[in-house]
């Protein structure tokens, strides 16, 4: 058996992936909020769909983020929370992200993002002050983490969009959930 | 929503404060270097295109109506498209002649939003008001199938929202479809986004002559 290949970093995989304009893809985003708001009405629950499509996106997105990156199990939510922020971000955005603000379980903490293209040519109106813009990004690490089994709660701290200087997540691991195999190999 | 902003406009917090944090994020997205444009994995997009397309799935119960809500979300984008791109890239000048703002959308659109010039402009043959921008593979079209039962439905109509919103915005209405065009000897066929102008447009192009 070859010896499994070494992890690559989010650069070497970003520059060797097809990319699109982040305008187009910013601006698509913006029509998506602006279909829920104007379909949902209340921001907490267009907060919600956000949530709901993220880890729709999530669930699939990890399968291309393990075949690009090598990456073999963490060995611990540390290594997780580095791998979302640097390899993750970088491969699909093009951005990285900071991790910081550990507790003292190494079991909660913050990422956080200076750049974040799903936010360009955004203003908060009034009328949306409790919108978590962002949303879908939550949920997409969510749904990606239950994928490799882990349980997580993650939540805005600081969002640009409300005058915070920079966007924080709150990466808060919960549980492993134990693999459920679908179907029995030795019968 | 995502309102795009307008020079150096900005309105004031709650406070009556001067917010300085918002007039960065805005100043680094305008001055961004045209030449070198963030860029974002094309994968990043068909997630965030899929999703687009599924919610409005479960919002309507007709492929008419599915094709209206993409081009509706494509519309939005193309009326912010026609407001930044003329403010960046044209001096804030914008077309005022048919041709001028065709060839707008099949290359300074075109070219920003997906990378190069569209495949094709032509004008139809039959209609006088009657133009068509034709694209081999287009983006949005490239990781979609379409189920036998959903017949013509052509995911093309974001794109054509998009035009139609450039265009409206542009003072050029015109009724803005996507089709699928079978080529000969290939598999997958290529999608035109045909304009139909509104008659007033051809009214005044003719008297500008």
């Amino acid at each position: 058996m070859p010896p499994p290949a070494a992890p690559r970093s989010g650069d070497a995989i970003f520059s060797s992936v097809e990319r699109v304009n982040a305008e187009l893809f910013t601006l698509t985003y913006g029509a998506i909020v602006r279909q829920l708001l104007t379909d949902l009405e209340e921001v907490e629950e267009v907060n919600k769909q956000l949530d709901q499509m993220g880890y729709n996106i999530g669930i699939r997105l990890i399968d291309e983020f393990l075949a690009k990156s090598n990456v073999s199990r963490c060995v611990d939510f540390k290594e997780t929370a580095e791998m979302i922020a640097k390899v993750g971000f970088k491969m699909f955005l093009g951005i990285t992200a900071s991790v910081t603000n550990w507790d003292v379980d190494g079991t909660c903490c913050s990422l956080v993002l200076e750049d974040n293209p799903l936010v360009n040519f955004v203003e908060l109106p009034d009328s949306c002050q409790g919108l978590h813009y962002c949303n879908i990004l939550s949920g997409i690490i969510r749904g990606a983490l239950e994928m490799v089994s882990m349980k997580t709660e993650v939540t805005w701290l600081r969002d640009m969009l409300r005058g915070d200087d920079v966007f924080e997540l709150q990466l808060k691991f919960l549980k492993q959930v134990p693999e459920e195999y679908p179907y029995k190999d030795d019968e | 929503m995502s309102k795009m902003m307008k020079g150096a406009t900005s309105s004031p917090s709650p406070s009556g404060m001067y917010d300085v944090s918002k007039t960065k994020l805005k100043h680094q997205t305008l001055l961004q270097d045209y030449q070198k444009p963030q860029m974002v994995s094309l994968s990043a997009f068909a997630f965030l295109f899929s999703e687009l397309v599924q919610y409005n799935q479960t919002q309507v119960d007709n492929i008419a109506e599915l094709e209206r809500r993409l081009e509706d979300a494509g519309y939005a984008v193309g009326a912010r498209v026609l407001e930044l791109f003329c403010h960046r890239e044209k001096g804030n000048r914008r077309e005022t002649r048919l041709l001028g703002i065709l060839s707008f959308v099949h290359s300074t659109v075109w070219k920003v939003l997906f990378g190069k010039v569209a495949d094709s402009l032509e004008k139809g043959t039959e209609h006088e008001d009657e133009y068509m921008i034709s694209e081999k593979e287009l983006l949005v079209n490239r990781f979609i199938s379409i189920p036998k039962d959903m017949g013509t439905f052509n995911c093309g109509a974001f794109v054509a929202g998009i035009v139609r919103g450039v265009l409206d915005g542009a003072g050029f209405p015109a009724v803005v479809t996507a089709h699928f065009v079978p080529v000969e000897g290939q598999q997958r066929p290529r999608t035109t986004i045909l304009i139909k102008f509104a008659e007033e447009v051809l009214r005044r192009e003719a008297r500008l002559g």
